[in-house]
């Protein structure tokens, strides 16, 4: 998994709460069978004028002007700055999928949905909460100043503008914080306890046997 | 010991470590799995070199791509037959317990084939790379929905990382007045608490209006805890729960049988156990319910109307509404009675079970979807469901009415087959979600129930189901 520790970059505000994974990436991008290649579907509905279907030449497709990620001003975006209960809906795993191979490294959002924010982590991409009033103040400042740009440093937990202006505290799992830290790969973490798990497993099923 | 609630006994039972800070490593009983979330789990797990650490664990069908007519042609996208095809070549390659493929007798929705294989059994932990896993929690099982990272997690250690969530209680005491289903108080429930009500949370149903529910009709509650943002929804184990299994193909038999009754039977919330959160709701008081917007929270009683955004004081609240009334195409304060529609849709893992299929019959017997509705389809919820409504005469039913009686799977639910909504049109729906998009791009999505979409289909419009009968 790709490490994060501090991260500086362009923040894309997606003024919208309840987004679902389904306008994250929707459905008829689900048939791959790859984990790679869905950033160029992310928010394909709002994103595109024109439907879109798997295997699509994106140079061929009507871009909708007005959605967010299609402004030249949020081009090269790697913050995602949006409303609460993002994620929602589906658990696939393509939306984090599609929003990292996207471009994006962190997402702000007073609050997220529960299996979208740990596939999140997954996948070295850091769901970041933050409150109602910091994210306003974001929003506000997002719409004021072209070009603006939050560093995430990991390590402190804060979320800050160069200048000084911003500054945010946040919390993180201290296991998650380590593992994005070091890039850590949750199944090499977990078999380290292969052991007891073998040991958990022969009383589980001698007390359950019909299991 | 102190009380504990039925959430903290499941999860004590499953605890294999737990760290300082609450991380803890939970063993998984049951591994449910189908073709869109696995294939890249596979993949990882190949590439890495490991193997599935207990093939016994794992139950798979394919159910989200499958076509839903003309099956001795197969899967004629070529796409959706790539993924089949892998979920194919993985089973044959590592395994499993049970594999219920395309065209099996056996195959169905995930969700409905695990209870009715008895493949699903009370106090197991149950997972699958699917957000409706809740819908098992019927059975007081731990059952949540995970992504393809823990997908290929459960499959290379048979464990999940994890932590405990907060414990709410849902008590609907009373009686649900006759018209009014399961689907019509979960969907109540989501109207109050909101989509986000129920997040961090497992939630375990209770009160005198879900013990008289059928296992069926508490699958239905449990299958929509998601759409209250819970992570798990639950219901105690009582004599109903020990009867739906008894004789299943997967439940224990004999000796074993007894034993895991006496075990199931403690599977309930002691005396006094405490919870973080509680709902009280009065069943008596809900009426049939009809989604009117984007969200399963935008839900209205089928004697309102479609609220005004003016009306509404919080400004984020107010925009969302103005937005979902836009996409739905509905101007404020019309009856939701005067709604009309152009699809209707019965099937889904929340409402596609033999009971809903009577459900839904015993509306249409001997009437005619009305001529304004282009489509009514009755998609079950297996192979074995399907038998069963034939054996009862259920398709005639619905085939006389004007219904069309197809193939199971997951169908329209999510339009990854053919099934969908065309831009524009408008479908009761018994499935979950009426997100934009969620049955066809531009397509709009009301959610009932069985019996509300039947009483749709043959109105042309919206109508509360009690006035027909
Ligand atoms: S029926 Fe719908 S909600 Fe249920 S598993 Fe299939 S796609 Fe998901």
């Amino acid at each position: 998994m790709q490490t994060f520790t501090v991260h500086k970059g362009i923040v894309a505000p997606l003024d919208r709460a309840n987004v679902d994974t389904d306008a994250i990436i929707p459905k008829q991008f689900l048939k791959s069978i790859r984990r790679s290649g869905f950033g160029v579907n992310l928010f394909d509905a709002w994103r595109y004028t024109d439907h879109g279907e798997p295997g699509m030449e994106p140079s061929t497709r009507h871009p909708n002007a007005d959605f967010v990620l299609n402004q030249p001003r949020y081009k090269g975006a790697s913050i995602l700055l949006t409303r609460r209960n993002f994620g929602c809906g589906s658990s696939r795993e393509h939306a984090p999928w599609a929003l990292a191979d996207y471009g994006f490294r962190a997402l702000i959002a007073p609050s997220y949905a529960d299996i979208f924010f740990n596939n999140c982590f997954k996948n070295g991409l850091l769901p970041i909460v933050l409150s109602e009033s910091a994210v306003d103040r974001l929003f506000a400042d997002v719409a004021v100043f072209p070009g603006f740009a939050l560093t995430i440093d990991l390590p402190s937990q804060t979320v800050r503008t160069d200048d000084g202006s911003l500054s945010f505290a946040f919390d993180v799992d201290p296991f998650r914080k380590q593992c994005l830290l070091n890039g850590w790969d949750d199944i090499g973490l977990t078999l380290r306890h292969a052991n007891e798990i073998r040991a958990f497993e022969a009383q589980h099923l001698a007390g359950q046997p019909w299991l | 010991m102190h009380a504990r609630t039925l959430y903290d006994k499941l999860w004590d039972s499953h605890l294999v470590r737990e760290e300082g800070d609450g991380t803890a490593l939970m063993y998984i009983d049951r591994h449910l799995v189908h073709e869109v979330t696995s294939p890249q789990a596979y993949e990882g797990l190949r590439l890495a070199g490991r193997t599935p650490w207990r093939v016994e664990s794992i139950v798979a069908t394919a159910d989200h791509n499958t076509p839903t007519t003309h099956w001795d042609e197969g899967i004629r996208d070529p796409v959706s037959r790539t993924q089949v095809d892998a979920l194919d070549a993985n089973i044959r390659r590592y395994g499993a317990k049970a594999y219920f493929p395309f065209r099996d007798r056996r195959q169905g929705i995930v969700h409905v084939i695990g209870p009715e294989n008895g493949a699903t059994l009370p106090g197991m932990t149950v997972v699958c790379g699917d957000s409706h896993t809740s819908t098992h929690g019927a059975f007081a099982a731990l059952a949540f929905g995970i992504g393809t990272s823990e997908v290929e997690h459960v499959l290379a250690t048979q464990c999940l990382i994890t932590k405990k969530s907060k414990s709410m209680l849902i008590r609907a005491d009373g009686r649900l007045a006759r018209g009014v289903t399961a689907k019509d108080l979960v969907l109540a429930v989501i109207g109050r608490i909101g989509t986000a009500g129920g997040t961090g949370h497992a939630i375990e149903f209770a009160g005198d209006a879900v013990r008289a529910l059928s296992m069926e009709g508490r699958m239905t509650m449990c299958n929509m805890s998601i759409e209250a943002g819970a992570r798990a929804g639950m219901v105690a184990v009582d004599q109903r729960t020990i009867d739906y299994l008894d004789g299943r193909a997967y439940s224990p038999k004999g000796d074993l049988w007894t034993r895991a009754v006496a075990y199931w039977r403690t599977l309930v919330s002691d005396e006094g156990a405490r919870f973080d959160a509680t709902q009280l709701f009065d069943a008596a008081s809900i009426k049939p319910q009809v989604t009117w917007g984007t969200s399963p929270e935008m839900v209205a009683s089928i004697d309102d109307r479609v609220p005004d955004p003016d009306r509404e004081r919080d400004s984020e609240r107010r925009e969302g509404m103005a937005r979902a009334l836009e996409y739905m195409g509905l101007e404020p304060n019309v009856p939701i009675a005067d709604i009309r529609i152009d699809k209707v849709f019965i099937g889904s893992c929340t409402n596609s079970r033999i009971e809903d299929l009577r459900e839904a019959a015993s509306v249409v017997r001997g009437r005619r979807v009305a001529s304004n509705v282009r489509l009514a389809m009755v998609v079950p919820g297996s192979g074995l469901v399907k038998a069963q409504a034939e054996a009862e005469g259920l398709d005639r039913t619905f085939r006389d009415a004007g219904f069309e009686w197809r193939e199971p799977g997951c169908s329209m639910c999510l339009a990854m087959n053919d099934d969908r909504l065309e831009p524009g049109e408008r479908c009761a729906s018994t499935s979950n979600r009426n997100f934009e998009g969620r049955q066809g791009a531009g397509g709009r999505t009301h959610l009932v129930s069985p019996a509300m979409a039947a009483a749709a289909a043959l109105a042309g419009h919206f109508v509360d189901v009690r006035r027909l009968s």
